[in-house]
């Protein structure tokens, strides 16, 4: 099972300072998280993708390409890339450049966005994001596995003899996570693709979701990808821990209270209550967090919602060796113990390369020397005709 | 054997008493006199808003729905009928009333029989009943009964609200007795727009031979 930390990219002023950092402040305190998450241990960042403030992060895969370069072993990843206002054209690019930057480093995760003013700024139209979502995925996943694609839809101009370069990392396309909170569509197709689905899990009863990954667990089976049990199921949680519980619960209640979202809102202890929120000890976290795989199932990604809502640098960074040493070992450890051994393993890029090659080298797509075009002849790599 | 209906007073009234609930319980009482004569039993159930003031707060900003404003969504869903009662504020429903309707499933209460109330200080206010309150209810999709209640302070030495209240009641138990509302929904639920999870989470068919459903396995919309 693979642990990670999601950040939303919110800038967000901290309520108990009242400082809003700037810019360039958040974007530098991104990298260090990332860093930081390393380094305790976990496996895997992501981060969202906004086109508004207080939001820094619109080009993910600028950001993800040089966290990867000084990690090691860190899966870089998104929560979410918008599948709706983007190019599936430019994602299928951007992506493969990230996947070859990042040694295969990477995922992503498909998501439609809510922002109805940021879709027109794209040339889109809110009331179409299904369509639009399921089409532009119908396309990508064609662009990562076929060298040369004639595509027409209702969302984006007709292509040609197209060629999305580069071609993936060992001819290995990523992996992509569907992420939904109550669509049977976005279900459907993680499972007719045998992709993964992830539920977010922050902010409504986990009923919500349950629902959603049933469907989609007996969909992935019907499709042929494997059985139930062996769906690609990811799952969002958001703690805040402290040595003692107390603490957890009075340094991290002003920073509830004002919540982008659900600040304002619901008191503290009734959002715990009815949501995956954990405030207060390490073991307080670990055994609310053991709680989901009952409700859920066996899962291959857990995910920590830890930086958002103007809680400072400093802070987040003692919460995530707090995470890192204290709260995920022994998760690993608990959850190996209970774990269905029929459960699928997390997805990684070696692990997809194997599953494609066995033994056997990977492809290395070569070009053919330029001719201007690939619309004429077979294929523009030297290995296919 | 007799039939068992469940009607729900849902009352917007602050005060305990409050000439709101006062109002909606008279209105429910006839409800079950009139229907008992006809050997219906009924279930009377009441929602006081009141004590869901935060939990509708927080539901309409933060879409968090609290224990208690769940269990009101459930006796709402289980409804035969329903009675709702609202004190009027700067000549509109008050806005707990309001928000409480607009935080339910657009498919909560479709076809259910409504009596609608209001109670005010003046008789100037005696049109926001059916001015305003039953265009919400119907975006809803219920059934509003023909007549209106409304009492302002005058008319509760009127014996002419008792008429009306007897008329409103008995409306309301026909709509009930006929079976309007179990009709509608087995015959033509899937007719209305609904989301996954909707009506209160309990709406959770899937038709896998949609346009958009054949778009997501790969197909053209």
């Amino acid at each position: 099972m693979q642990f990670g930390v999601f950040s939303v990219s919110d800038i967000t002023r901290d309520p108990v300072s009242g400082e809003t950092p700037s810019e360039a402040e958040r974007i530098d305190a991104i990298v260090q998280i990332a860093e930081k998450a390393e380094e305790v241990g976990l496996d895997v960042f992501a981060i969202g993708e906004h086109h508004n403030p207080p939001f820094f992060s619109s080009a993910p895969t600028t950001l993800l390409a040089h966290i990867a370069a000084k990690t090691k072993k860190l899966i870089v990843s998104t929560a979410t890339t918008l599948i709706t206002t983007n190019d599936p054209v430019r994602i299928a690019e951007e992506y493969a450049m990230l996947q070859h930057l990042a040694k295969g480093r990477m995922d992503l995760m498909l998501g439609r966005g809510n922002t109805a003013p940021v879709y027109p700024w794209f040339g889109a139209d809110i009331r179409q994001s299904l369509p639009m979502a399921l089409e532009n995925y119908n396309l990508l996943h064609r662009l990562w596995r076929e060298d040369v694609v004639d595509w027409e839809g209702k969302f984006r101009t007709p292509l040609q003899g197209f060629t999305s370069t580069p071609r993936p990392l060992d001819d290995v396309p990523p992996f992509v996570w569907h992420g939904s909170i109550r669509t049977p569509e976005i279900a459907e197709q993680a499972a007719y693709y045998g992709d993964g689905f992830f539920a977010n899990n922050i902010f409504w009863p986990k009923e919500h979701y349950m629902r959603l990954i049933k469907f989609y667990r007996q969909r992935y089976a019907h499709y042929g990808h494997g059985t139930e049990k062996q769906a690609i199921v990811g799952l969002g949680g958001q703690a805040y821990i402290a040595k003692r519980s107390q603490d957890a619960i009075n340094e991290f209640r002003p920073y509830f209270n004002e919540a982008p979202v659900y600040g304002h809102g619901p008191k503290m202890e009734d959002f715990m209550e009815m949501t995956p929120l954990s405030v207060g000890s390490p073991q307080e976290v670990i055994d609310k967090t053991l709680t989901f795989r009952e409700h859920f199932g066996d899962y291959q990604r857990q995910m920590f919602l830890m930086d958002h809502a103007g809680l400072p640098l400093k802070t987040v960074l003692n919460q995530l060796d707090l995470l890192g040493e204290e709260v995920v070992p022994v998760l690993r450890k608990e959850i190996e113990s209970r774990q269905d051994p029929e459960t699928a393993k997390p997805p990684t890029h070696a692990l997809r390369v194997k599953e494609k090659y066995g033994d056997q080298p990977a492809r290395q797509p070569r070009p053919n020397a330029n001719r201007g075009d690939n619309v004429t002849g077979g294929s523009p790599y030297q290995d296919s005709e | 054997m007799t039939e068992q209906f469940t009607l729900v007073v849902v009352s917007a009234g602050t005060s305990d008493p409050s000439s709101t609930r006062l109002l909606a319980d008279r209105a429910a009482q006839r409800v079950a006199t009139l229907a008992a004569e006809k050997q219906y039993e009924v279930d009377v159930q009441v929602v006081e808003l009141r004590e869901l003031a935060g939990e509708i707060a927080n539901a309409l900003v933060s879409n968090h729905i609290g224990a208690k404003l769940q269990k009101a969504i459930k006796a709402l869903q289980h409804a035969d009928g329903i009675v709702a009662s609202t004190p009027v504020y700067k000549a509109g429903a008050s806005g707990l009333f309001t928000s409480f309707f607009q935080i339910l499933d657009n498919d909560l209460l479709i076809a259910k029989p409504v009596v609608l109330a209001a109670t005010a200080g003046t008789a100037r206010h005696a049109l926001v009943v059916d001015d305003q309150m039953r265009g919400l209810f119907a975006y809803l999709r219920t059934v509003v009964v023909p007549t209106s209640l409304f009492a302002s302070t005058e008319d509760w030495q009127d014996n002419a609200l008792n008429k009306r209240i007897d008329r409103a009641a008995l409306e309301l138990v026909a709509l009930m007795a006929a079976g309007f509302e179990k009709q509608v929904r087995s015959e033509s639920w899937g007719r209305y727009q609904h989301e996954f999870g909707s009506a209160g989470g309990t709406e959770l068919s899937i038709d896998l031979d949609s346009d958009l459903m054949r778009l997501a396995a790969g197909g053209h919309a």
